[in-house]
């Protein structure tokens, strides 16, 4: 545990050091802003409730996520420093889950400033908050999943535009793969057995569920799943690579 | 002695390439080892393999009898490692690095900054320690680097090319604090900067094609060059025949041949010769003694030296090391 703490708080330290977080946090705001305002209609539709809000943060993290997790390990095999992290008395494991926690404490924050929002919606009118929480649980959840995908494909590579370009792919299709899209394709071919695991493991749908104030265990334990299979193979890539 | 760095057929493929090939060897308490190869040896792979970064293919490596198969954690405790072009965190300062080290180190409280404190007395690094490594010059990252490697004040100490890009006094410096550290410490450094290894270490190995194909102390290495001890005589041609064949009679002595090249610098009337010792002991006492028993006063006589690059050459290349026919 102590590891994983000081090597938390050094990566989120550097977070700090560089523009990055001041960037990320800045974008991401003005973005959730603006599309909970100007697409979502927030004024128009006339509820007091933060639908319009939540539902653009999935295609939000598509993008600024692996732009957080892209620099997690590709930096580190690209300056040697993982040399040096790998040579010090910490195991991979420590190290793959202090990485992963700093990176995901950083969008907690970012996400946490988007507090006025709520409060916003509070004064305009009476919102059902348990909702609003469920969407903040919810969201900060779905970043974890992301994070875990940014985390471990940053790990293949040391090239940080690559991480980027893959993390972002995976994270399209975990995103996407509860649209008729993409089910249409498996449909065509694969037993319904399939098409069902297919579609079960998008983000849009579990996301969709918490954010209208139903939190089930089955999609908690999705996302805390999804989170552990990737850090687990992000343990895995770490080795083998720096074993070749 | 004790062994604090044993080596037993520590062997690393990647692929069809073997980089280290079976390399067995021990260092002791004490010992200052140089680790010498040409690029691409296996050096800096053996030394990965010792530090737990890199699994070897076969064989293992133990450190303070902890084996880095079996119990890797307690090697990375005990080892302080300076990995090649000594890699930091560049967006840190120099002091949150170095404290980031310690805490990992497992030191906590005040005991973070004793020992951060005590590594920047050691390797002089007062007027970086605020600044972000990545705006510091060579010099200094690399003396960070050795900082965080000497942080624990670790019984075993690894280097690999530790004083690759510094200057000539910052590479004193260093030399200096090797050779003050190592009277309890087993110390092992990869160079390919020959003139180390008579500078710090006490032993030397020579590595190529991932085969050890030397070890010994670095006079031991310089009495393989041919010229190792050769006393090099000039004196008046006359008589010089007579005399060298004398010379040559003598058990002490390899074998003698008149000097080419460069180093013949003729002039008239003078010949010169050198005279090659055997198994490279010191033989100025009997040439002299021979020269003034002919009642011969020579021009010039001096001694020669081994050299490092020769023995090096001639190890790592497959060859001889160089015949008796001039320099």
């Amino acid at each position: 545990m102590r590891n994983i703490w000081i090597i938390a708080k050094r990566e989120l330290a550097g977070y700090f050091a560089t523009p990055l977080a001041l960037i990320f946090i800045v974008i991401f705001l003005a973005l959730t802003g603006a599309f909970t305002f100007f697409l979502g209609n927030f004024f128009a539709r006339g509820q007091a409730d933060l639908q319009a809000f939540f539902q653009f943060h999935p295609w939000l993290y598509l993008i600024l996520i692996p732009a957080v997790a892209m620099r997690l390990w590709a930096e580190e095999r690209k300056s040697g420093t993982i040399e040096l992290l790998m040579t010090l008395p910490v195991t991979t494991t420590q190290a793959v889950l202090g990485k992963f926690l700093a990176a995901w404490a950083f969008c907690g924050i970012a996400l946490s400033l988007t507090f006025p929002i709520w409060i916003t919606v509070n004064v305009l009118g009476e919102p059902d908050n348990g909702t609003i929480v469920a969407g903040y649980v919810g969201s900060f959840l779905m970043a974890g999943g992301f994070m875990s995908i940014g985390a471990c494909m940053s790990a293949m590579t040391k090239n940080q535009v690559i991480a980027f370009i893959i993390a972002a792919t995976v994270c399209f299709l975990f995103t996407m793969s509860g649209l008729e899209m993409v089910l249409n394709f498996f449909h065509a071919w694969a037993p319904p057995l399939i098409v069902d695991t297919v579609a079960s493991l998008s983000f849009l749908v579990r996301f969709d569920a918490v954010t209208r104030g139903v939190i089930d265990m089955r999609d908690v334990l999705y996302f805390i799943s999804l989170i552990a299979f990737f850090l687990f193979t992000n343990v895995i890539v770490v080795e083998v690579k720096k074993s070749a | 002695m004790s062994d604090m760095i044993v080596l037993e057929n520590l062997t690393k493929r990647f692929g069809d390439l073997t980089a280290v090939d079976a390399v067995s060897m021990q260092v002791a308490r004490g010992e200052v080892l140089g680790f010498l190869g040409p690029n691409g040896a296996g050096k800096s792979t053996t030394m990965k393999m010792v530090c737990g970064y890199l699994t070897p293919t076969s064989g293992t490596a133990r450190v303070q009898g902890h084996d880095v198969m079996t119990e890797p954690m307690a090697v990375k405790a005990a080892i302080g490692y300076l990995p090649e072009g000594a890699p930091t965190y560049g967006d840190m300062t120099v002091r949150a690095f170095l404290r980031f080290i310690a805490r990992i180190r497992g030191f906590d409280g005040a005991e973070v900054d004793r020992r951060v404190d005590r590594v920047r007395e050691l390797v002089d690094l007062d007027e970086v320690i605020g600044r972000p490594v990545e705006t510091l010059s060579k010099g200094f990252k690399r003396r960070v680097g050795l900082a965080q490697s000497i942080l624990h004040d670790p019984e075993v100490l690894i280097m690999d090319e530790p004083t690759d890009g510094l200057d000539p006094n910052q590479k004193h410096q260093v030399r200096s604090l090797i050779k003050d550290m190592a009277h309890d410490k087993a110390i092992v450094i990869s160079t390919h900067i020959l003139e180390e290894v008579g500078a710090v270490c006490s032993r030397a190995v020579v590595i190529a094609h991932g085969k050890l194909l030397a070890d010994g102390t670095p006079e031991d290495l310089l009495r393989r060059d041919a010229h190792h001890n050769a006393v090099v005589v000039r004196l008046a041609a006359a008589g010089a025949d007579d005399l060298i064949a004398g010379l040559s009679a003598l058990p002490q002595i390899a074998g003698v041949e008149p000097l080419t090249g460069d180093a013949a610098n003729t002039q008239d009337g003078i010949v010169g010769f050198r005279a090659r010792p055997r198994d490279g002991a010191s033989i100025v006492v009997p040439v002299g003694e021979y020269l003034r028993g002919l009642g011969v006063t020579p021009e010039e006589m001096y001694v020669e030296h081994g050299h490092m690059d020769e023995v090096f050459r001639a190890i790592t290349l497959g060859g001889e090391t160089r015949a008796g026919t001039g320099a």
